[in-house]
């Protein structure tokens, strides 16, 4: 047992690292992107569309990855594109968490009534077809950041909920929780000092799974054509404009697919190293 | 002529390199019993499952011979190896209720061996299956042949392995603790009943136990085991008379008697302890270098 | 008898959970900013025009009210009629139907086949580089959804190697003689295996896309399960008895490891079915998820509903099943 997870534990490492470097790159892109972007990602130029990245026989200097149909440069809308993504990821992945681990937690730990209704809100939000109730919801809303923000956290609450109650329950039932109540401690500032430390870790990396997650959820709005608006680089705008051309120009759609798929496995990577190393309960 | 032969086997875990036998010799006698004892550790249930091929995948054999009806079983492919103990030999596992597969009906876990590996028509599997129920004394087999292993109690399991191993009359049986696992009571039934059944088929029979009363009752040689080395390998009317080894003697001496199993569990010696594992470590030396 | 009751039991719960999904959906979609029925008119349209085709469409009075109505023309399978195909919602929806199950089944069987080959090779080749490189795919399987592995396909399959169609359900210009929309099924019925090998070329990406990251989830968790129960000393004994690995793994372990597997997937293949919406989308396939984007786009509040309503109904029916067969499946809970 034990030099088994050690092997795990040392797989785990370059995973870990390389993930972490990825992400951090993409922050700083995200935060420099003005700076760095060679190009102004919206900038149209129908005379220089679909020129192919640097490599490929016709390429123009200066447009490293190529550009689309209108003739916008693929790298520079990818860099500002990351911002998006990275703003999206980070404040519904922490919203999210937040609520779905709060009322999972009251569910798990008073039990009762709290419990039923939230586990009945929790099966009937189960029983949505998460990316269609999602669309439903930026339709309601109308497109735009906040829209998609507020949609993600509305549907992934249960995401959280679901294991933390589990959790906290399986905590609950404890005997050094009794002994906290017994020793004359109200329940909420049980809930707080005895459950929430050892639930912790699992929400940790429940949060960096929902990371990944949220940019996935940003993407595919937007390629339906309902994040924000049109012209604003989004990699699931790219992605949709790519699959449109992919005949005429697959680097259009290749390029913020990898960007996406590099992003969705760091944030899982992440969160798996640090199941790994962290948490005894998901471990 | 001995049926089963085992020679100098050595085994050892995968990684660290801890010695689990050291270089163990033993042979049984076609229709004897054998027992093999020592304490929790000893490695006397490893011998057995050796014999069989089935030790753990983080244990391997690094020297020895354990010759099953004159073929060298170590020699052979995995494959072939794995049939000629299924066709020759066969287990009474320690514990009846993880023994049976739970999803599986008691019918085909009794008859499978006979039709798959022996080749046997499935009616005349069914009806040996019928006949062995009745002699391990079943209370209407046809029902217990339809039943899944939850349905019946730990004593009724255990006949059933036990029927089952006798299934394809091997002519070696190793036991493995078989009565361990179970209620006091029902422990002496059973253990009569292994008894009787290798008496009438014949069966070379390894037994391994920590329990020298079973010993006594059961076996006609044995093998003292400690540390995976054989310190002793006697008769039994020897063994009990006048056993060689300090070992086996405090072993004795901390055996409670069959009639009053809570009386008199005194502890193997400290000095004595130290006195084999003294042995063990010349052993060890003694192999390197030779 | 206990077994009718936790049944009773479940089928209350479900009734719930369906009503509470129909509130929410009733809710959420009469908030929508804009006049849907002023988009459905040429410009120009009157307010006198609007205000009548509102009232035709129960539009115009309280939103209790209007569930009210639509609920009870529910009970009498009246789903409403959409708006933008003024056809009866009812119609629409079950005519794609077959072909988003169809697509999901095909993804289902893909998952299994793909997911058992991966746990009985990994089992088969335990503490092996195989098994370690198993682990590593299936990892990767599973972190990228979907959605991700339907464009990697269409990059692979439709453009570098182009074998598979990437678009749409069947090839436009061919003849079909189907009366059913199960075209998948029927074609095979009628023996035209050049249109079932059509189908089956453009179903084949968005199913194994729909598929893969299920496979990975069946492939671990149908491993861990096999690798624990080929400790036990059932197949032990087994292997005494004769058998190579190969049966003692089948046989012995795979039939008691399959149950616990089979609740997760459960809830998996809910999920899998939500993300045909999507899907579907990318590969432009005719089916309900398709219809339903394109139902939140014209804002045609019946059609959404009746579509949002047949999605829960199908999850919470796959998981009434799968507890059921569950029950069924095992031997304890049988004859308990």
């Amino acid at each position: 047992m034990a030099d088994g997870r050690a092997q795990i534990r040392r797989r785990a490492g370059p995973r870990l690292w390389l993930s972490a470097l990825w992400l951090g790159l993409l922050a700083l892109a995200a935060l420099l992107a003005p700076w760095i972007a060679p190009k102004d990602p919206l900038a149209q130029d129908l005379f220089l569309g679909r020129l192919p990245p640097f490599w490929a026989a016709g390429a123009e200097p200066g447009y490293w990855l190529g550009t689309d149909s209108l003739g916008r440069d693929v790298l520079s809308r990818l860099i500002h594109g990351a911002r998006l993504a990275l703003t999206v990821a980070l404040v519904a992945g922490s919203i999210t968490c937040l609520i779905g681990a709060t009322l999972g937690l009251l569910a798990g730990y008073l039990r009762g009534w709290v419990d039923i209704v939230i586990s009945r809100a929790i099966d009937i939000w189960m029983a949505f077809p998460p990316v269609l109730f999602s669309i439903l919801l930026i339709a309601v809303l109308g497109p735009g950041l906040s829209s998609i923000i507020i949609a993600i956290v509305v549907i992934d609450w249960t995401r959280f909920a679901r294991v933390v109650r589990a959790e906290a329950m399986a905590q609950g039932a404890m005997d050094y929780v009794a002994s906290a109540q017994v020793a004359g401690r109200s329940r909420l500032s049980t809930m707080v000092t005895e459950i929430l430390p050892n639930v912790l870790p699992t929400i940790v990396v429940l949060l960096t799974l929902e990371m990944g997650i949220a940019v996935i959820v940003e993407a595919i709005l937007s390629f339906v054509n309902l994040s924000i608006s049109t012209d604003d680089p989004t990699w699931g705008g790219m992605i949709a404009e790519g699959r449109t051309s992919i005949h005429q120009a697959w680097w259009v759609l290749i390029f913020p697919l990898i960007a996406l798929f590099l992003t969705v496995l760091s944030f899982s990577q992440l969160g798996e190293g640090l199941k790994d190393r962290y948490d005894p309960v998901l471990r | 002529m001995s049926f089963l032969t085992v020679t100098n086997l050595s085994a050892r875990l995968k990684g660290t390199g801890f010695p689990i036998l050291r270089r163990v010799s033993l042979s049984v006698a076609a229709g004897q019993v054998h027992g093999l004892v020592g304490e929790s550790g000893a490695g006397k249930s490893m011998i057995g499952k050796a014999v069989l091929g089935i030790l753990p995948s983080s244990v391997e054999i690094t020297e020895g011979r354990i010759e099953l009806d004159g073929v060298d079983l170590l020699s052979l492919p995995l494959k072939e190896r794995r049939r000629r103990i299924g066709a020759t030999a066969a287990l009474i596992p320690q514990d009846p209720l993880t023994a049976l597969n739970p999803s599986r009906r008691i019918a085909p876990q009794v008859t499978d061996r006979l039709v798959d590996i022996l080749g046997w028509a499935r009616a005349r599997a069914n009806a040996r299956a019928l006949e062995l129920l009745h002699e391990v004394q079943i209370p209407d087999p046809e029902r217990v042949l339809r039943s899944y292993p939850h349905e019946l109690s730990g004593g009724m399991r255990q006949r059933i392995l036990i029927a089952s191993a006798f299934a394809a009359e091997p002519k070696l049986i190793v036991a493995d603790e078989p009565t361990t696992a179970l209620d006091v009571t029902v422990q002496k039934q059973i253990l009569k009943l292994i008894a009787e059944m290798q008496a009438r088929h014949g069966t070379a029979l390894l037994f391994v136990t920590h329990d020298l009363g079973v010993v006594s009752k059961v076996c006609q040689s044995l093998s003292v085991l400690y540390g995976g080395m054989v310190v002793e390998d006697t008769p039994v009317r020897d063994f009990f008379r006048a056993p060689a080894h300090a070992y086996s003697r405090a072993l004795l001496a901390a055996t409670p008697k069959y009639t009053d199993p809570m009386a008199s569990l005194v502890p193997v010696p400290e000095a004595v302890i130290a006195g084999v594992q003294a042995e063990l470590a010349a052993f060890d030396r003694g192999a390197r270098h030779g | 008898m206990q077994l009718l009751r936790t049944f009773l039991l479940r089928l209350l719960t479900t009734a719930i959970t369906l009503i509470g999904v129909a509130v929410i959906v009733f809710v959420v979609i009469r908030v929508v900013p804009g006049n849907p029925i002023a988009m459905m008119l040429p410009p120009g349209a009157t307010d006198e025009d609007i205000a009548r085709l509102t009232a035709q469409y129960g539009l115009d009075k309280p939103i209790p009210e209007q569930f009210l109505i639509w609920a009870s023309g529910v009970l009498q399978g009246d789903f409403g009629t959409s708006i933008t195909a003024r056809q009866p919602v009812l119609d629409l929806v079950l005519g794609r139907l077959p072909a988003t199950l169809e697509l999901s089944i095909m993804a289902l069987v893909i998952a299994v086949i793909l997911g058992g080959v991966m746990a009985l090779t990994g089992t088969r080749a335990r503490g092996t580089k195989v098994e370690a490189g198993i682990d590593v795919a299936n990892g990767m399987a599973l972190s990228v959804p979907d959605f991700l592995w339907g464009l990697v396909l269409i990059l692979l399959f439709g453009v570098l190697v182009p074998v598979f169609h990437i678009s749409g359900r069947v090839t436009p210009s061919l003849d079909l003689p189907f009366t059913t929309n199960f075209y998948l099924f029927e074609s095979v019925l009628r023996l035209r295996f050049d249109l079932w090998a059509d189908i089956v070329s453009h179903m084949f990406m968005p199913a194994l896309a729909l598929a893969i990251p299920l496979a990975a989830i069946i492939g671990q968790l149908l491993k861990q399960s096999l690798k624990e129960t080929m400790h036990l000393d059932y197949v032990t004994l087994s292997r005494t008895k004769g058998y190579g690995e190969n049966h003692v793994i089948t046989r012995e372990a795979l039939p008691n490891a399959i149950l616990p597997t089979l609740t997760l997937v459960g809830v998996q293949f809910t999920f899998l079915i939500g993300g045909t919406v999507i899907i579907e989308r990318l590969f432009s396939y005719e089916g309900l998820g398709n219809m339903a984007i394109d139902a939140v786009i014209n804002r045609d509040l019946p059609l959404i509903q009746g579509i949002v309503i047949l999605f829960a109904v199908i999850f919470t029916a796959v998981n009434l099943v799968v507890d059921l067969s569950y029950a069924l499946l095992n031997p304890r809970l049988r004859h308990g």
